[in-house]
């Protein structure tokens, strides 16, 4: 029985009640509302416009499930280099008052609580205080980040993204930037990309429906064994080159990535914020394999296969302490498989993943000195199932629940914590509603609640908020409710 | 139930009620679906047949929804809020009359012409390639396209021509085909001496609804409007493309004419290859068209 009121969670259970009933009941009147009709034309023009729709003149929903999700033709566009092959592609075709930009941010009301966070048994500290387990809630108004997105075609068969992403305090930096050389040799088998990109993940975080705290991310796509020094997530943009092939109708699909061993950072650090440590000079390496069947009416179905090597230091040449370059490189790996399953309105995202790092990234220590007696290589199991139901291009409602259990527990925490320690569990349910769609701006309507259960450690969430708990026998319950207005421009 | 509690459910409340109120209240305008009392065939009833393949109307309403409403409009007429910007402008499908056919100018095409035209696109046009789409999504989609004009309910196709088999691409063919183009059938009229499509009519050239329309550039294109092989070029002059200026050359020249022109028109292309090379083995496909 999925356990969603925990005995010891004061706070949570009266809202988490409330809000499902009302949640049920809103989307009951949701469904029995006026909205069935499926097209919306504007209220008035607007002059500045998403940069695709008003390059092609295709309503959102040509490229996109719900957007950003792509379907197939946005796949398809995509890996054309976002041209549609008819010989309007380069810029010189497009009126000079055109530019390829987008601007997203979310205004918004969440509300988040975290158990079983270590708090000062008197407020503000001092003598006679302890740390005790408590409950932390904080709900309010606020501001997503902000992308501000440009992307499309330099000149046929070479395109290009910049995506300068802020947090909502407008502290920036590059997610995204590269050049693509599409199509060479007159094939679209060869496409070779150069920059920093997301990996060629067949269910892409980037472009996913959920945006609270807790549910605007896979955890699997970020999860390292706790302990492990391995600081990898398959769902981080990273940094290096890429070769990609496709049929014309993208039903069968490969990636091949070489990167350099630092996460996508910048500056040859090991984060693309100031700061970070240095990287290491060593590459990674990424494959995926898509192929596409046939489903008649309901589209493709499609199927991925990825694995990714890498390597991460495991010390730093350093002079008087402060380290220079990493050095010490030992191996991981993940492996698995993604879905992205079509039956009429509804769609199936299933994904698995299995991570192994090195015995050494689990110790924590250099790889010149020997393991110590008893040391394993960590690993882990992990997964999700995503459904999304279209009642039309303009509402769905979308659902995941995703576990990750830990195989082998990294060494340095061998022998003190228990075996689930790290495990997580996380459920998430909302719907978008998007009262315009059409091509020259989005507005959705987002609602969503998500929950994750982490043992003993501190929750993974998006807001990077939470505590690890006073003991790892602890379950970290953490929730979020959203509400908010998502609009691109 | 504590005043906390009450000031948390009252505010959820509000929103579940804001939630239904707003999705009511901006709920737009519906597609307006194809009058059947005009005698236009129906959505519920509506079919295409390509190949063993058969497309049902009712699925093919989602997906024009989805996929085509933008350019096309909720009443079929090309009246897309995107159609006042876009170059040429789309295909009315109330008025059923389409450039790439296999059938006789003036007659209704067959399904798997529209199927075709579909998978294609439309070079120079913002008409995309919808081969992302499954066969049986496209037949879908053709299906309901014929429910917006009585014509598919009163005519019926017209019967595809034969295309004999293509004579010997030879220099004296091409020089027949030269000549056809420059003197007999003044094609250099639109389409310029050189293939460019600057020919001194095609300034004033407009399609039957009025809009400026240019001739193809044979140089430039990558591919031509309703196919890329030899075959389909012979076709499309044999058959005109309905609703411009260009007309079916049936009635003026026999197939090996035909096919002269054919060969001549190939030699006009950036990427030609005289036959029997190896380059000209390379074939120019849909993949290359940027």
């Amino acid at each position: 029985m999925i356990k969603w009121f925990p005995k010891n969670s004061r706070g949570i259970q009266s809202p988490l009640l409330s809000t499902f009933v009302i949640f049920g009941l809103s989307l009951v009147g949701m469904i029995l509302s006026e909205s069935q009709p499926v097209y919306a034309l504007p209220l008035y023009k607007v002059a500045a416009i998403p940069a695709f729709a008003r390059k092609y003149g295709l309503p959102c929903s040509a490229c996109h499930t719900a957007w950003p999700e792509l379907n197939n033709f946005g796949l398809v566009f995509r890996d054309n280099g976002y041209q549609l092959m008819n010989d309007r592609d380069s810029p010189i075709w497009q009126n000079p008052s055109y530019f390829p930009i987008t601007f997203r941010i979310t205004p918004q009301w969440h509300r988040e609580s975290t158990s079983n966070q270590p708090v000062d048994s008197i407020p503000g500290g001092g003598e006679g205080s302890t740390l005790v387990s408590h409950n932390v809630t904080q709900a309010g108004f606020d501001l997503s980040g902000m992308d501000l997105w440009s992307a499309g075609t330099l000149y046929k068969n070479i395109s290009f993204q910049l995506l300068p992403s802020s947090d909502p305090f407008a502290v920036w930096h590059f997610e995204s930037a590269w050049v693509r050389f599409d199509n060479i040799k007159g094939s679209s088998w060869l496409n070779f990309k150069f920059g920093r990109f997301e990996l060629d993940n067949l269910i892409s975080e980037k472009r996913f429906l959920f945006l609270s705290a807790n549910g605007g991310l896979y955890q699997t796509y970020h999860f390292d064994v706790p302990g492990s020094i391995n600081d990898f997530g398959i769902g981080d943009n990273q940094i290096g080159m890429e070769l990609m092939g496709h049929n014309a109708d993208s039903s069968t699909r490969y990636s091949i990535a070489v990167l350099s061993s630092n996460e996508g950072g910048t500056g040859l650090t090991e984060s693309n914020l100031p700061g970070g440590p240095p990287s290491n000079r060593s590459f990674d390496g990424y494959m995926a394999f898509t192929k596409s069947f046939n489903a008649g009416s309901w589209g493709y179905e499609q199927f991925q296969a990825y694995a990714y090597v890498g390597q991460r230091g495991t010390y730093y040449q350093t002079t008087s302490g402060t380290p220079l370059v990493a050095l010490g490189n030992e191996p991981f790996y993940r492996v698995g498989f993604a879905g992205q399953l079509h039956f009429k309105n509804l769609e199936l995202l299933p994904y698995f993943m299995h991570g192994h790092d090195s015995a050494y990234l689990g110790a924590g220590i250099p790889d010149t000195i020997g393991l110590p007696v008893g040391a394993k290589a960590p690993t882990f199991n992990g997964g999700f199932i995503e459904g999304q139901y279209f009642v039309n291009p303009q509402l769905v409602f979308f659902g995941r629940f995703e576990k990750i259990d830990v195989g082998q527990q990294a060494f340095v925490n061998e022998g003190s914590v228990p075996g689930n320690y790290g495990n997580v569990t996380a459920y998430s349910v909302g719907y978008r509603y998007y009262p315009i769609m059409f091509s020259r701006a989005g507005l959705a309507w987002h609602n969503e609640y998500s929950i994750s259960k982490s043992i003993g450690i501190v929750p993974e969430s998006g807001d990077g908020s939470g505590l690890p708990p006073l003991l790892p026998t602890n379950g970290v319950w953490s929730s979020s409710i959203f509400v908010g207005f998502d609009f691109d421009f | 139930m504590t005043l906390k509690k009450l000031a948390v459910t009252f505010a959820l409340g509000s929103w579940a009620l804001a939630t239904v109120g707003a999705t009511s209240v901006l709920a737009q305008s519906h597609i307006n679906p194809p009058d059947s009392a005009l005698g236009a065939p129906s959505i519920a009833t509506g079919e295409s047949h390509i190949g063993a393949m058969t497309g049902h109307a009712t699925d093919g309403e989602k997906l024009y929804i989805r996929y085509c409403i933008g350019c096309h409009g909720p009443d079929g007429n090309a009246d897309g809020m995107n159609a006042q910007w876009i170059d040429p402008k789309p295909r009315d499908f109330t008025k059923a009359v389409f450039k790439c056919r296999s059938t006789p100018t003036g007659t209704l095409p067959v399904d798997s012409d529209l199927f075709n035209a579909m998978t294609r696109g439309f070079v120079s046009t913002n008409m995309p390639q919808w081969r992302s789409l499954t066969p049986q999504q496209r037949a879908d989609l053709v299906a309901f396209i014929k429910t917006w004009s009585p014509r598919w309910a009163q005519e019926k196709p017209g019967a595809p021509i034969t295309i004999p088999p293509e004579t010997p691409d030879t220099p004296e063919s091409v020089e027949r085909g030269k000549v056809l183009y420059q003197t007999t059938l003044k094609c250099v009229e639109c389409h310029g001496p050189k293939g460019l499509g600057d020919g001194p009519s095609a300034p004033s050239l407009r399609d039957n609804d009025g809009n400026p329309i240019k001739p193809y550039d044979f140089v430039n294109g990558s591919r031509f409007k309703c196919g890329t092989t030899n075959e389909d070029l012979y076709r499309i002059f044999m058959t005109g493309l309905d609703g411009t200026p260009m007309p079916s050359w049936s009635d003026f020249v026999d197939p090996n004419q035909a096919w002269d022109l054919v060969h001549y028109l190939r030699t006009l292309q950036r990427n030609y290859h005289p036959p029997h090379t190896a380059k000209a083995a390379t074939k120019s496909t849909d993949q290359k068209g940027g």
